[in-house]
């Protein structure tokens, strides 16, 4: 079912973004210049938005998304060079700058989100290769005065009979041709690099500490800030008494942001101790009273209204009357934070011309909004330079430190200003992933099958903060994912969603609403499984009959993991299954008690089909990358508010899975059709109901809140 | 001004005496391929090695240092480093890459002291470095498949 792929792609396009508050004023900064390179025939050649050509035959990629560990520099690199007919590891990449020609088509922005980056730039970045290679073509076949379909393009040359030419030494004659105005492009089974074993072009950099983060910029006569923000998320400073810290060695200047105070020296050391010496007066704000059980008690008065309907099949309500059994329950997710590696961090410029921004961010046309809002300076004269992203995870959506980095630079003009968050503004200072509470009925007809199914989930609204317009109807697209693709075939059945703000700004965490609804939906199928008498697979399987690409990653998940086998004592396994960012997949958790009672995630099966697999290998990467992300919203990391404070700080209290704690994941690749799915995301949502799945059948204990630790369990 | 052996080199450095090596390598420096993660020895991002073994930059300050040899990721060599870092590259270990730098030197450091890890001896060797990406399963085969490349 593809209706949220098809939200998705209605999702911004309709300028939201463009007409909403973030984004002011967007311009093409770089346009002109690309236009100059072009036109210069001794220099590397632009042939389009996407490729440029250097007379030595250098290959540059203008990547036009960003690279957070995700793959897509060497994913993006495939796509253009299987049609240019180049190998991939001869393709370097430059990061692109903002420019409307790079607005991902299925957000509406230039954004590098939503698991959205390969099947945006499937046909356009092949096009981009192909179009490219039949202007070389020509440009060959014009000076050989030979027929182009005569011509073989083929490694980096053109060549007819004895005649050979590089595409550096095409690329200049290429460019004063014009752009066919169609190209053809290969057929999948001809593909040589698209869905083979390729290495990634960033692994040596990375390896070697060469690579450059947003952190790693420097520029002459760079300083640093320290930012000192309120306590309270949305409260502004009252009054500061900076004496102490301006007299502090090292200290240039003190200014006042509104959100908080920002030392800025000539070291980062002395603007972090001086910022220590600050004295400020905040005003807290709305926020100031707010805690967990506040937000529990609003999201539970949400899920007692009607919300809106994400889908309706049948009459629900008098099919739960008349069903045979009847199943009801209640389930919680906690609020979470994103904690990349890399803290929070901006190098900002302000300077009479305009304004620079070295960043790590997923927005890039964001970033220039925010920049330009808060430095004064008009977009068209924002420049921004996106760098190396260490961990986005949705964090870095947000341009929010990018803002700050802009104002604190706007008060020493001509100085590049870098602004680094400690680990504790980061823990303290994000967008959480929202908490919700989510209600569940079921009914099971007298031979147990699934008749009746009634669900809600209340949650606050990302997308209402960031793009205000698009939610419709009380439908907010990027709530309604995990449950509107909902695989399963039930006659009557009614999906809810409510958006319930409970005081504290949230953000888009990887997977966004896909755990949210997941973990309730598919702990209570296990619940409905359990209550019918069936087998977990098969109670799945039974529902899922028009459904051919999840039925088979389910039946191969389940052979994959031994499903039934005879376990030893201690020992257990739980199932779940879903169909996310138009891929599929399906996941059996094993997990076991040990001597001390703990309990080990001994090993998660996944068998995934994805559509083409463009770099598989990176495919497997993203599901044992996404399998962590998966692990942190299941066992025991949670954010939580006192007087409207978070009370997490640094890794000790907000823990990340180690390698100790480490299950061996294994993953099925079961590529079918030919087009690919999402992926950067997917790995995520089945973890949390599929561990508590197998908690249940190691223990009878059936666990409805995450994370699970808050049930009493305890993990090694 | 404190004096200090970084990679083979002498380097002056005019900084606080409480300043830490993380930030004496990356911001008086310019040695960037050392990482902020966390200032409070949890993460590991910042790994060096203090006379050969493994420390956290974040936590050392600058007046500890005096007569000891410090080891970043760009000074990072020798044979087993060699085998490590031609094994993160056959695996494709890095995803973001920002906790690889720790990453490595911790697992060159295991592979020193111990040529044939078990997967036990890589737990307790490599805990200490987070990796938020969740390359560890790869960084795991790396590193035997580093140790089998040394025994050959």
């Amino acid at each position: 079912m593809n209706t949220a792929n098809v939200s998705r792609r209605k999702f911004l396009g309709t300028s939201a973004v463009l007409g909403g508050g973030l984004v002011v004023g967007l311009i093409l900064p770089l346009r002109g210049a690309l236009a100059k390179t072009a036109a210069a025939d001794a220099k590397p050649v632009q042939a389009n938005a996407w490729v440029r050509i250097a007379p030595d035959n250098t290959i540059t990629l203008i990547c036009h998304r960003n690279e957070m560990g995700q793959d897509v520099h060497t994913s993006l690199a495939l796509l253009i060079a299987e049609e240019l007919e180049v190998d991939v590891d001869k393709v370097r990449i430059e990061q692109a700058p903002v420019d409307p020609v790079y607005v991902n088509a299925l957000l509406g922005a230039q954004i590098t989100g939503g698991s959205t980056s390969v099947r945006d730039a499937w046909i356009k970045l092949r096009e981009a290769g192909a179009t490219a290679r039949t202007q070389l073509v020509a440009a060959a076949a014009n000076e050989w005065k030979v027929p182009a379909a005569d011509c073989v393009a083929k490694d980096g040359t053109v060549s007819h009979g004895n005649k050979r030419k590089t595409y550096g030494e095409l690329a200049a004659a290429a460019a004063k041709l014009s752009a066919p105005a169609k190209v053809v492009l290969k057929k999948p089974a001809d593909f040589t690099q698209i869905g083979k074993h390729q290495h990634r072009l960033d692994t040596p950099a990375k390896t070697l500490g060469k690579a450059i983060f947003g952190i790693d910029v420097t520029q002459p006569g760079m300083v640093y800030a320290t930012l000192e923000q309120c306590p309270v998320i949305g409260g502004k400073v009252a009054s500061v008494d900076d004496a102490r810290a301006k007299a502090m060695p090292g200290v240039r200047a003190v200014v006042n942001i509104g959100e908080g105070v920002a030392v800025i020296a000539d070291h980062y050391w002395n603007a972090k101790k001086a910022r220590e010496a600050l004295a400020i007066t905040w005003d807290y704000g709305p926020g100031a009273g707010l805690d967990n059980a506040k937000i529990e008690a609003t999201l539970k008065e949400g899920a007692r209204q009607d919300g809106a309907v994400i889908r309706k099949n049948g009459d629900v309500a008098a099919a739960l009357k008349t069903a045979t059994k009847k199943l009801h329950a209640e389930y919680r997710l906690q609020l979470l934070a994103h904690a990349t590696l890399e803290p929070m961090n901006c190098l900002a410029l302000v300077s009479d011309k305009g304004c620079d921004i070295w960043a790590s961010t997923q927005f890039p046309q964001g970033a220039q909004g925010i920049a330009a809002a808060r430095s004064g300076v008009e977009a068209a004269r924002v420049r921004i330079w996106p760098q190396f992203i260490g961990g986005g995870f949705g964090r870095r959506l947000d341009v929010d430190f990018i803002g700050q980095a802009a104002a604190i630079a706007k008060a020493v003009p001509g100085t590049p200003v870098k602004l680094i968050w400690t680990r504790e503004d980061d823990t303290r200072n994000d967008f959480y992933r929202p908490a919700s509470y989510n209600t569940l009925s079921g009914g099971l007809d007298a031979k147990g099958n699934l008749v009746a199914f009634d669900y809600k989930f209340a949650s606050a609204s990302v997308t209402n903060r960031m793009f205000p317009g698009v939610t419709k109807n009380g439908l907010d697209p990027l709530m309604t994912e995990g449950a509107i693709d909902l695989t399963y075939d039930i006659p009557n059945e009614m999906l809810r969603v409510v958006i319930q703000e409970f005081g504290l700004r949230v953000g888009y965490w990887r997977s966004v609403s896909h755990p949210l609804n997941a973990f309730p939906i598919e702990s209570f199928i296990d619940e409905l499984a359990h209550a019918a008498g069936k087998d977990p697979v098969a109670f799945r399987l039974a529902l899922l009959g028009k459904q051919p690409r999840q039925r088979a990653v389910l039946e191969r998940a389940a052979k994959e993991a031994n499903w039934g086998q005879k376990l030893g004592a201690g020992k257990a396994q739980g199932v779940a299954s879903m169909e996310s960012y138009g891929t599929h997949q399906a996941l059996v958790a094993d997990i076991s008690r040990t001597a001390s009672g703990a309990i080990r995630i001994d090993k998660l099966t996944y068998a995934v089909d994805p559509g083409i697999a463009v770099h598989p290998d990176q495919v497997i990467a993203q599901i044992q990358g996404g399998a962590v992300s998966g692990l942190i919203n299941a066992l025991t990391a949670k954010i939580t508010l006192k007087d409207g404070r978070v009370q997490q700080s640094n890794f000790h209290n907000y823990q990340l899975p180690r390698m100790n704690q480490m299950p061996k994941i294994d993953v099925v690749l079961m590529p079918s059709g030919d087009d690919p799915g999402g992926m950067g995301e997917v790995g995520v949502p089945l973890v949390a109901p599929a561990i508590a799945n197998a908690v249940f059948a190691l223990t009878g204990q059936r666990v409805r809140t995450l994370p699970l630790a808050d049930a009493k369990l305890s993990f090694a | 001004m404190a004096t200090l052996d970084i990679n083979g080199k002498v380097v002056d450095v005019e900084a606080a005496p409480d300043t830490p090596l993380l930030w004496v390598l990356r911001d008086h420096l310019g040695m960037t391929g050392t990482k902020f993660g966390c200032g409070m020895a949890l993460c590991g991002a910042c790994t060096v090695y203090l006379d050969g073994a493994p420390a956290r930059s974040c936590t050392t300050p600058l007046s500890a240092l005096a007569g000891k040899k410090i080891t970043t990721i760009e000074g990072l060599g020798g044979k087993v480093a060699g085998a490590v870092q031609a094994a993160w590259e056959r695996i494709d270990v890095p995803q973001c890459g920002y906790c690889q730098s720790g990453q490595v030197l911790a697992a060159t450091a295991l592979l020193t002291s111990n040529p044939k890890p078990s997967d036990a001896d890589i737990d307790t060797a490599m805990s200490g470095n987070l990796c938020r990406c969740g390359t560890y399963q790869r960084i795991r085969a790396a590193i035997h498949d580093a140790a089998k490349s040394l025994e050959a």
